[in-house]
């Protein structure tokens, strides 16, 4: 086992890849100076910079990928897909279905996303329920760097369209880039566990749709995906002290979903907390809960996501993203 | 009636000393997350704004700041915001990428290109509702590559919106050279579209003071749009703790933890030929490079210092304003630090 940080398991697993399938190539934003590693092995004609014109990037790498290549499109961050949405909702994500099964995109759209940095709110969603209602789309979230590495392998051997989302929190190149700055004087809630830990020696692609059990318990079951798993591991070591035996499910994955991870969880501890950063309302949160009680689950059920705009100010945005004192209250409004 | 130098002086100073002292709560890490200055790019914006009037709006990028000031919005109510308190100007839920003011119809965004179409429209509602106003748009020579701008000239063009599209062009899209990502002339690009385009030196406020007139007349009198592009310099680069200056200005810092890796990857046993790599390796070099070559570091590049070297032939009343303007920041930096009043 080695050990790597987050973004560095990405492009390991990324550049393992593309010495094995020459057909990838990376493109995107800024790529030669973010991807320099690969742009230094594997040349320019691979890893290429683009305009900021996510119409056109996003929707030529859909179009290439349709015509033989397997392109990493890199946007800057997940909120700049709006720009380019286009290509996602009626092309990559309709193809398969208007061409009969007979053609599909092999893309995947890399953008870090998330919050907890004060960028505000037109740079720190996170997206990844608005994407994944779209049938057709594949949305990743990795949580930790193993993960994020065994995904993106997946992603780049995956016969659609994938959005691979890399949480700014967990990523160590993104965090500096846009928060920090080299300083010394500001300080971010980092999950420790997500930002760097052991991967394989050899990549291997996980599973999409595979959820795993992070923390095992019996009187709730918290579920989420990224940054939110690590909150909820942590809410439930504090709950822990309290005599509460909480579950933690990392999904990792929102599309395709493990349904079957959720439905069995939720039938053994009979209680389900959401942990989901991303917007409450029409979304990840409210899809587990659909699928519960289409599963005839008797349950209770709580969730701790972002309900509003993400303020700019750090205070508040620290009360509008899930933070472990939220998710503890939902837990303990649940047992009582 | 020519430009009042004084005047655009006073404008471009408050801006930087201001924009001195934001930079300063950053350092301190007041500021949390990205924070991008208007430093260099001040000629610019007060060449423009200095003439704007009641009724008139603005279409900003994600360096907002400079503009709004030089409108006349709060500055204790924009720096407050900039440190996210809940008597900034938007209560400390937008930031400095996200500044909003109704009373000056002036809107911010961080999406590259969106000063466009949020232009087309302020200048579609002044047609109906405010003849005789306008719309500036403020973007990026690398914003002309995203669609909606590109859009936008064209539909200002076809219905003679009263837009002036203001490209501050310092020739980088963050770490991206722009010529290397862009075909083609910018301003034949707008010419194309049937907007008339001028170039301008974007250090020098009263030749964009002039050049921006000629836009407005244009504009206020409804024959339509003008693109104006004015090249200039940021300073900073493309925000605080910028990496590729850090990379030019503090290599021994910053470059083992990179060099290292790239080496690594350079020699790596598995991937395209030395031909390939060695071409990669330019490009990473090419911009490290350009950044070492920087135009920054000569003060012909600074529009403040440029303004102020014009007027020193009367040293007392430069004296006087500069004096006038440093107490002035100096206030706005104590209140806006000094206790919530709300």
């Amino acid at each position: 086992m080695r050990s790597m940080r987050f973004t560095q398991a990405v492009d390991d697993a990324l550049a393992t890849a593309m010495a094995e399938d020459p057909n990838i190539v990376v493109l995107g934003e800024d790529v030669p100076l973010l991807r320099r590693n690969l742009l230094v092995r594997f040349g320019p004609g691979r890893v290429r910079g683009t305009p900021i014109s996510e119409s056109a990037f996003l929707g030529a790498g859909v179009a290439a990928a349709m015509a033989g290549l397997r392109p990493v499109v890199e946007v800057y961050m997940v909120d700049f897909l709006g720009v380019g949405m286009d290509a996602l909702l009626n092309h990559a994500a309709k193809l398969e279905a208007f061409s009969g099964g007979g053609w599909t995109a092999p893309v995947v759209v890399r953008a870090p996303c998330g919050g907890g940095y004060g960028d505000g709110g037109q740079h720190e969603q996170s997206l990844w329920g608005w994407l994944a209602h779209i049938p057709g789309l594949a949305v990743l979230v990795p949580s930790t760097p193993a993960d994020a590495g065994g995904l993106m392998l997946a992603a780049l051997q995956h016969d659609g369209p994938v959005i691979f989302l890399e949480h700014k929190l967990l990523s160590e190149t993104w965090l500096e880039f846009l928060g920090s700055g080299a300083r010394r004087t500001v300080q971010y809630d980092v999950p420790a566990e997500g930002t760097r830990g052991k991967v394989p020696n050899r990549w291997k692609p996980l599973p999409m749709g595979e959820a795993v059990t992070r923390r095992p318990g019996t009187d709730v079951t918290i579920a989420g995906v990224g940054v939110g798993v690590h909150r909820a591991v942590e809410a439930a070591q504090t709950l822990d002290l309290e005599g509460i035996s909480a579950g933690v499910l990392d999904l990792r994955t929102v599309s395709p979903l493990d349904r079957t991870a959720v439905r069995e969880a939720v039938a053994r501890t009979g209680r389900l907390v959401v942990v989901d950063e991303d917007y409450e309302g029409f979304g990840l949160s409210g899809e587990l809960a659909a699928l519960v009680l289409e599963a005839g689950i008797s349950c209770r059920f709580a969730r701790v996501c972002t309900r509003t705009t993400i303020p700019y100010a750090r205070p508040l945005e620290d009360r509008a993203l899930p933070n472990t004192e939220r998710i503890c209250a939902a837990v303990r409004e649940l047992l009582q | 009636m020519p430009a009042d130098l004084w005047s655009l002086y006073s404008l471009m100073l408050k801006s930087r000393l201001f924009e001195e002292a934001t930079a300063t709560l950053w350092q301190d890490g007041l500021i949390s997350g990205e924070l991008h200055l208007g430093t260099g790019e001040e000629a610019i914006v007060a060449g423009v704004v200095a003439q704007l009037r009641d009724g008139d709006a603005m279409a900003l990028d994600h360096r907002g700041t400079a503009a709004l000031l030089m409108r006349g919005v709060d500055p204790v109510a924009i720096m407050r915001e900039l440190l996210g308190r809940p008597d900034g100007l938007c209560r400390g839920m937008g930031g400095h990428m996200h500044l909003y003011s109704r009373d000056h119809l002036a809107a911010c965004s961080g999406i590259v290109g969106a000063a466009g179409p949020c232009a087309a429209g302020f200048a579609l509602a002044a047609q109906h509702l405010r003849p005789g106003t306008i719309a500036v748009a403020f973007f990026g020579e690398a914003a002309m590559n995203q669609g909606m701008l590109m859009e936008s000239l064209n539909l200002a063009s076809a219905w003679a919106l009263p837009v002036l599209f203001v490209c501050k062009d310092d020739g980088w899209g963050i770490t991206t050279q722009s010529q290397t990502v862009t075909g083609g002339d910018l301003q034949e690009r707008a010419q194309g579209l049937g907007v008339p385009a001028v170039e301008v030196d974007g250090r020098d406020a009263g030749a964009v003071w002039e050049a921006s007139r000629s836009a407005m007349q244009r504009a206020r009198s409804g024959q339509g749009p003008t693109f104006i592009q004015a090249r200039c310099v940021h300073l900073e680069g493309h925000f605080l703790g910028f990496q590729l200056l850090r990379m030019a200005r503090e290599p021994l810092k910053e470059m083992p933890g990179i060099t290292l890796p790239l080496t690594r990857a350079f020699l790596h046993a598995r991937g395209a030929a030395l031909g390939q790599r060695r071409a990669g390796l330019k490009q990473v070099l090419g911009a490290v490079l350009a950044t070492l070559r920087d135009p920054r570091r000569d003060a012909a590049n600074d529009p403040v210092q440029l303004a102020r070297r014009a007027l020193l032939s009367d040293p007392l009343r430069l004296k006087a304003l500069e004096d006038q303007l440093e107490g002035e920041i100096d206030a706005v930096l104590a209140s806006a630090v000094g206790e919530d009043a709300s």
